[in-house]
């Protein structure tokens, strides 16, 4: 029983039957396919993470966003009044996550190539761009840089899926993607 | 020692030690009350998500979800792993447990940190989740109750190891210690590093929270705190994989197939199995691809070999012995005739099952780095723990108690019809649960979130509809899993309670163990005798939804924004 | 993987007991608890937590 000591006082002598010899070397295979397909697709996919990140001071990095703020800005949501940005296609764009918003709202072209930086300026953000589906986790102190080409035009929710305190579900961004 | 501490089990003839059995009872007490709590907690916090009722305003779920995530997860799981630890050492080892005396201070040092914790959540000022991110803070005393949680849980972890000394040095055992006992101790290995990692973070985080350390890194919080979060799961992994080996002995006479090859999967849990915390991190900023995909990955998916084997030799170790019971014809004539009106065996088969199927397919998936960045925070990942840790885990524990109350305890069980109801009616809400908040997750819908319609956001956004369907389907199930959660309580308290008493001639003739011969499988040189063409056949259906749903995800993946 | 045939080795810690057959050497590491534990604090605390945190120190600062 699995409840007593094994009868056989020499069990690790006892033969493997074949069956589970087949499954584990069937398991094994598929272990050693599962990792092989993470590298794979680090050499041939398109959706991977730079893991480009730098350590930053939050109000240097607030000064950064606003910075590119100004210089793109094209106009003001007319409901939040919060500047839409559009920065020229290839070149590094900013948002911020703080208690509760997304800030600004981007504006980005289809088919373009953007170096997008996050950052908190106080607690920890989820960034879950919705409905593409992208999901980070973004911390205060940490500017983290991805490139993403938007591949579809229209408006996007920026939810945050990180808890952040009691105004968490009203931190809601927007990003919009134009033709 | 004095003889007159143990008492002789009329069923197993196993030598039971009284301050042990003492033990056992108090901690498998106050686990089932946590789980009473946090169960409670589960159903108001998916009432709300619920968004037709939307039970609780946004303070009070927040409070709840917290509430729920340390109560069951780390309450009720850790009380019950620490009851199971006295019983793998002293009962069966036929031992006296190294001084009960420290081991009741290990559980009043729990049970004080377990109740100051919930005081500081349901004071309102510690609504911060279980895992409580710096920066922001909790009340001191709440760092503090989890911080004694784990001192005391680490002294009853080495009340263990003690025992295992004592056993060796007495030669209460002789030759290896039973499988069992072996799960426990892979448990209680991952309990080490666990509570240590445990300690490294919250010690400095509740000095901060008193003012007397500065800032703490938040990556590095991430990092410490999930070698203690997602480790503690582990422990859950180990000690609920020899539950299973436990109950299918004594429900069905089950042996295991091989000791070698048993012992080797729990092994690689003790190597590999810890390095998975890395789940947590594959989207943070600034962690090398090779760290992420190395940890998350097991060391090449060595852990995952192990779940994989013990999911073979669990249900043929049951397969073999029911054909040996006389249930030999046929491919699955062993399974039909299998005791499924025993709420012992039926929950113990239907965790495995779940746990397979529903935690442990998603967890691997989950794990794979890029595949995270569509999952990551959604409400994907309590779908999948809910399938681990629920219907896997909390499952098998409920099982084991099914024996633990006439064996331990010796009381008949009351309401056994209830009781026999019980597992299904419990496996099929946590199978909803599971299953419906991975399909919200999987339409992008947020996890630890109030409002998934965001009528108070400067902007609005809609979730599909389907979405808040299975957020509906997901309440609907919690409302059957409580039913269940509540029939167990209500089973298993009042046979304490009020269950007749059973002594030993009664046990004698009323026993609840198996009573067949305890087949005997593998002997030297039998290795081609092997018959188990019924679970062979589960393994490959597991095998081949495993393999289709995996690529399924990545086809998901595949069609996001480039990224790099 | 588990091999059908391990060579018979003398473990370096022994079963206290009086066999004529000598224990598998996996064997008597597998009833080898303490040594597991070692094994089982260690690998994970090196490849996952001190790795780990070498990766958060060697973050560049931003310029
Ligand atoms: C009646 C049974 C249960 C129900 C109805 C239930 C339901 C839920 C729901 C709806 C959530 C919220 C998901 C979210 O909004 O993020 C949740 C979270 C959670 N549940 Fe359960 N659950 C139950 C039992 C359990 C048990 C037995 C465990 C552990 C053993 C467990 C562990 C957790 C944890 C760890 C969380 C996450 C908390 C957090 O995000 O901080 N649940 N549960
Ligand atoms: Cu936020
Ligand atoms: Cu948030």
């Amino acid at each position: 029983m699995a409840l007593t000591p094994p009868d056989d006082r020499l069990w690790w002598k006892q033969p493997l039957h074949g069956i589970e010899l087949s499954w584990i070397t069937i398991s094994f295979l598929w272990g050693l396919l599962m990792f092989g397909m993470m590298v794979y697709w680090h050499l041939t996919g398109d959706q991977n993470l730079s893991n480009e990140a730098y350590r930053i001071n939050p109000d240097v990095y607030a000064e950064k966003v606003e910075a590119a703020a100004e210089e793109y800005m094209v106009r003001e949501d007319e409901n939040s009044g919060m500047p839409v940005v559009h920065p020229p296609p290839g070149s590094d764009v900013y948002m911020l996550a703080r208690l509760w918003e997304w800030w600004p709202i981007l504006e980005l072209e289809e088919g373009k190539e953007y170096r997008l930086h996050l950052s908190s300026l106080d607690w920890m953000h989820g960034f879950s761009l919705q409905p593409a589906n992208i999901n980070l986790q973004i911390h205060p102190n940490y500017e983290m840089v991805l490139t993403v080409t938007p591949d579809k035009a229209g408006e996007y929710g920026v939810v945050c899926n990180e808890y952040c305190g009691i105004g968490h579900h009203q931190m809601l961004g927007k990003l919009i993607v134009v033709k | 020692m004095s003889n007159l501490m143990f008492r002789t089990c009329p069923e197993t003839g196993l030598k039971v030690h009284g301050p042990a059995e003492a033990l056992i009872k108090a901690n498998a007490v106050v686990a089932v009350v946590f789980l009473l709590i946090g169960g409670l907690f589960g159903l108001l916090v998916a009432l709300t998500r619920w968004q037709a009722i939307h039970l609780l305003p946004a303070d009070l779920f927040y409070l709840a979800l917290t509430a729920h995530g340390a109560d069951v997860l780390v309450f009720w799981i850790i009380f019950f792993e620490v009851a199971l630890l006295y019983f793998a050492s002293a009962i069966l080892l036929n031992c006296r447990l190294a001084t009960p005396r420290i081991a009741w201070a290990a559980f009043f040092l729990m049970l004080a940190g377990a109740v100051m914790a919930n005081v500081a959540v349901l004071q309102g000022e510690s609504s911060v989740m279980f895992t409580s991110y710096v920066p922001m803070k909790a009340a001191p005393h709440f760092y503090l109750g989890l911080i004694l949680f784990a001192v005391g849980t680490l002294v009853a972890v080495a009340v263990f190891f003690g025992t295992l000394v004592i056993a060796k040095q007495e030669k209460t055992y002789s030759g290896s210690v039973p499988l069992v006992t072996f799960g426990a101790v892979t448990a209680a290995i991952i309990a080490v590093y666990t509570i240590a990692s445990g300690a490294i973070i919250l010690i400095p985080t509740f000095l901060w929270s008193v003012g007397l350390v500065g800032e703490i890194d938040t990556l590095t919080y991430r990092i410490v705190w999930w070698g203690f979060g997602h480790s503690s799961q582990q422990i859950n992994v180990a000690a609920q994989v020899a539950c299973w080996y436990a109950v299918a002995a004594l429900t069905v006479g089950a042996k295991p197939i091989s000791e070698k090859v048993s012992r080797f999967a729990f092994l690689l849990y003790i190597c590999f199995l810890l390095l998975a915390s890395a789940h947590h991190l594959l989207v943070d900023p600034g962690i090398s691809s090779e760290w992420k995909v190395f940890n998350t990955s097991y060391a090449l998916f060595l852990a995952v070999l192990g779940s994989m084997i013990h999911g073979m030799s669990v249900p043929g170790a049951i397969e073999v012995a029911q054909r040996k019971n006389g249930f030999a014809h046929g491919v699955f004539t062993w399974l039909r005739k299998a005791p499924w009106g025993n709420p012992a065996f039926a929950g113990m088969f239907l965790s495995v099952i779940l746990f397979g199927f529903l935690g442990g397919i998603t967890g691997v998936i989950m794990g794979t780095e890029q595949l995270n960045i569509i999952i990551h925070n959604t409400l994907y990942v309590p779908g999948h723990f809910h399938g681990t840790v629920v219907a896997g885990t909390t499952l098998a524990f409920m099982s084991i108690t099914y024996l633990v109350v006439p064996l331990i305890f010796r009381r008949e069980l009351i309401f056994k019809r209830l009781a026999q109801l019980q597992p299904y009616l419990f496996g099929l809400g946590a199978m909803g649960i599971s299953v419906f908040m991975m399909a919200a997750g999987t339409l992008g819908v947020s996890r630890r979130h109030w409002d998934m319609a965001f009528s108070d956001a400067p902007f609005s956004f809609d979730y599909p509809p389907a979405a808040f369907m299975m957020m509906g389907l997901n309440g609907m199930s919690a409302i059957v899993a409580s039913l269940g959660g509540v029939a167990f309580i209500v089973v298993i308290v009042g046979s304490i309670l009020f269950g007749k008493k059973r002594d030993d001639a009664f046990a004698k003739e009323n026993p609840v163990i198996f009573q067949g011969s305890g087949a005997t499988v593998a002997h030297h040189g039998d290795a081609g005798s092997l018959k188990i063409p019924g679970t062979t056949i589960l393994v490959a259906v597991f095998f081949l939804s495993f393999v289709l749903y995996y690529f399924v995800n990545w086809k998901y993946l595949s069609e996001v924004w480039p990224l790099s | 993987m588990a091999e059908p045939d391990q060579p018979e080795e003398q473990a370096p810690s022994t079963d206290t007991e009086d066999h004529a057959e000598k224990i598998p050497a996996m064997q008597s590491l597998l009833d080898n608890h303490f040594l597991l534990l070692f094994i089982g604090v260690a690998v994970p605390a090196v490849l996952y937590t001190i790795w780990g945190v070498m990766e958060v120190a060697h973050i560049p600062i931003a310029n």
